[in-house]
């Protein structure tokens, strides 16, 4: 038989017994439901959790170290303790290759400084680190009083809370202008209020800091200057021939000088967490400044002793570290890669991410096992109207296969009536599961406007779960079909229409 | 009928036994049956209640099979064949109508000579002309869209006629066709499949336990008794009559 004759017979006698197939078809919805709904919620949580993962910048953000340090923080590297002194060094074209690398949205400079900053005759000693404009949409300047920097190389400054706590406190009181990521604020600063930490915004501040620069020494040239920090060239000579860049710079030997400046920059915003919660280097400081004015600004680092160090400085300042921000976190584990093939160390909270993925596919297996246990019941319902069906057309299939069907149309009839129950099922049970959804995002949001939270999407339906669940739903009520199908294929003829 | 000298046989049966196991009792329904239906022939299976002439029928229909012995209707042995082959002879070779008629009751009388059509998957362009093709010729052309509740039990055994003819078949197996009519429904039906025989020259097999009609209608008749046959002849030859 034709399928669209055996989809034709079977809608007949499922409109033919409508009640009992309409129950057995809400059943089998009422399980979906359940399943759909159960989805939803880990789908939600799943999205909420990995939605503020991806705001909060920290899994797709990769830290990119030159090889002669110590921080690519691998294990095996940590093991090996082996440090390259003639690694690649992090400069000024290893960031322009970084950035053409594919899909790298964005490289900047680690830049943090520990150096004093003076607000209205008053000098701290606090941290200061730069902020990429990229910053803006993580969630710690979400509810910021004031803004975010005018732009990439404002002359302004935000504050953290405990910074600016430290700055309102009374002259003379000890104050907590060092970070300590995660752990209890000092409680020697006092509490302020809201209107306090605003009065700040607008007022400036200064922050003391070394400018490196660079100075073009002849070679005869004493190895240190009053008043200056200079790194020499080791002689070529002297190193033997042995280090092969000597040779770009021979007869030429280029120092650095480290000048006090300062810069005075407006408060725009006072942060009550830290960015990427504090995790990043960079981020568990107490005063940020855009990046490209901190790049500007060429500070002196600790970073910058260590060139003294290197048997090669050059007059274009090495990074101690930089930020690569990866367009989707999916990405970055090839552009690791990528930067390790390049000669860097590299750290990523991708296996953290890793971990958080097989906590859901836990969640959602879980979900899944009570979301159907319904649908088993609702597919013992099928079986359960399919050999009543049997039973109440055993004259029917006797006279079908009288007058020519064979046992396998006997048996695709039946399963066409169980599928068509699953996917009527199906698709209605998506439906409500849908408005279930609804309804609980509804009543969380109520709630959580009462307390003065943002609302969330807790219960997420995506498109592969309404596909899938509908495929269940058929496939279970396959499934559920077998044992009448095969019992009305059984069925003797000369017998049933003998006796019926 | 005059039959070709060649003509293979309609059907064909060889020994054919079709026996039971009810517990320890074996039940011989059938017991060494021989026999031979020429193509548009009209034969008669006559025979007490339990001499095994509808189970003959069955074997014939492909809905039961031989437990031994040979059956071939068309030079095709029902006994070898594979369950789909055995639904395919009864979709197209025979045309099999009942005592009770057997019309699905939701159906109307269209739908119900439908259906053969759809199980041989006749294209649905063909369905229409043949449907109505099958009802004028039992005479029912204008209660296509009756159901078989607002029928007469003759009206009805025309349609399952209607029903058993749509797919051309060139065997019509009748297992007591006017069992459930009265005197003059039952001759009305009779001389339909009387004519449909000679119209279409198509065997026709008819079961039946009254001998005059059976005498009326057959050219040849077939005694059954105790699954065994028991004689065959002409109506009115002695052997035959001696059995009545």
């Amino acid at each position: 038989m034709k399928a669209n004759d055996l989809l034709e017979l079977a809608g007949r006698n499922l409109r033919e017994s409508g009640f009992r197939n309409s129950l057995t078809t809400l059943g089998v919805a009422v399980g979906i439901a359940s399943l759909v709904a159960m989805l939803s919620l880990g789908a939600g949580l799943q999205g909420l959790v990995s939605d503020r993962f991806a705001r909060s910048g920290l899994f797709n953000t990769i830290g990119v170290f030159t090889a002669r340090d110590m921080r690519g923080m691998e294990r095996n590297e940590r093991r090996s303790g082996v440090m390259e002194a003639n690694a690649r060094p992090l400069d000024a074209e290893a960031r322009k290759n970084i950035s053409a690398l594919p899909n790298v949205a964005e490289v900047y400079p680690e830049i943090r400084l520990l150096t004093d900053v003076t607000f209205q005759e008053r000098t701290l000693f606090t941290s200061v680190s730069g902020l990429s404009p990229s910053a803006k949409q993580n969630e710690a300047f979400e509810k910021m009083h004031g803004k975010f920097f005018s732009g990439p190389e404002a002359e302004e400054a935000i504050l953290h809370v405990d910074f600016a706590r430290d700055l309102l406190a009374p002259a003379g009181t000890p104050g907590d202008a060092f970070p300590t990521p995660g752990g209890p604020r000092a409680g020697n600063t006092p509490d302020v209020t809201d209107a306090q930490l605003d009065s700040l915004v607008g007022k400036e501040i200064v922050v003391h800091y070394g400018e490196r620069q660079a100075v073009p020494t002849p070679p005869e040239a004493p190895a240190q200057k009053a008043g200056r920090v200079v790194a020499a060239k080791k002689d070529a000579a002297g190193a033997g021939g042995t280090d092969p860049a000597a040779d770009d710079t021979e007869g030429q030997t280029v120092s650095f000088s480290v000048v006090r400046r300062e810069q005075h920059l407006k408060i725009v915003g006072i942060i009550d967490t830290e960015p990427y919660a504090g995790i990043t280097a960079s981020s568990a400081a107490r005063v940020f400044l855009p990046v490209g004015l901190a790049e500007k600004l060429h500070p002196a680092m600790a970073s910058s002793l260590r060139d003294i160090m290197q048997a090669k400085p050059s007059a274009s300042e090495n990074y101690s570290a930089l930020i690569v921000r990866v367009d989707d976190p999916a990405r970055v584990q090839p552009t690791q890669d990528a930067l390790k093939k390049m000669g860097f160390r590299t750290f990523s909270l991708l296996d953290a991410t890793k971990s958080l993925r097989r906590v859901f596919v836990i969640i959602d297996l879980f979900l899944v096992i009570f979301g159907s246990v319904a649908l088993v019941v609702a597919s013992l319902g099928i079986v359960n109207t399919l050999v009543m069906s049997v039973l109440e057309r055993r004259r029917e299939i006797g006279v079908l296969k009288a007058l020519g069907a064979s046992d396998a149309d006997v048996k695709r009839l039946f399963f066409v009536e169980a599928g068509v129950m699953g996917t009527a099922g199906g698709a209605f049970g998506v439906l409500i599961g849908w408005l279930i959804g609804r309804l609980i995002n509804f009543g969380t949001n109520i709630y959580l406007s009462n307390q003065d939270l943002p609302h969330e999407t807790i219960v997420l339906l995506p498109l592969w779960l309404i596909g899938g669940a509908i495929a269940f739903a058929v496939a279970v009520s396959l499934l559920a079909g077998i044992y009448p199908a095969a019992r009305a294929a059984r069925l003797d003829p000369v017998q049933v229409l003998r006796y019926e | 009928m005059t039959e070709g000298a060649n003509a293979p046989e309609a059907i064909r049966a060889e020994n054919v036994c079709r026996h039971y196991t009810m517990g320890d009792t074996v039940v011989r329904a059938l017991d060494g049956v021989s026999l031979s239906v020429h193509p548009g022939e009209r034969v008669a299976l006559v025979g007490a209640s339990g001499s095994g002439k509808s189970t003959l029928l069955h074997l014939m229909a492909g809905l039961d099979r031989p437990t031994s012995g040979r059956l071939e209707t068309q030079g095709r042995n029902l006994a070898s064949m594979s369950p789909e082959e055995l639904a395919a002879h009864r979709r197209g070779t025979v045309g099999m109508i009942f005592q009770a008629f057997h019309l699905l009751p939701r159906m109307t009388l269209e739908e119900n000579v439908e259906l053969p059509l759809r199980l041989a998957e006749v294209p649905r362009e063909e369905r229409g002309a043949r449907v109505r093709e099958a009802l004028d010729r039992v005479g029912l052309g204008g209660r296509a869209a009756h159901r078989p509740g607002e029928l007469s039990g003759g009206e009805q055994q025309r349609t399952a006629i209607a029903r058993a003819l749509v797919n051309r078949p060139s065997i019509l197996l009748a297992d007591e066709p006017t069992g459930n009519l009265d005197s003059r429904n039952g001759e009305d039906i009779m001389r339909l499949i009387h004519s449909l025989n000679e119209s279409l020259h198509m065997t026709v097999v008819l079961v039946t336990h009254e001998r005059k009609l059976a005498a009326s209608f057959a050219e040849r008749m077939v005694v059954l008794s105790d699954g065994r046959l028991a004689a065959e002849g002409r109506p009115g030859d002695p052997a035959v009559e001696a059995l009545q």
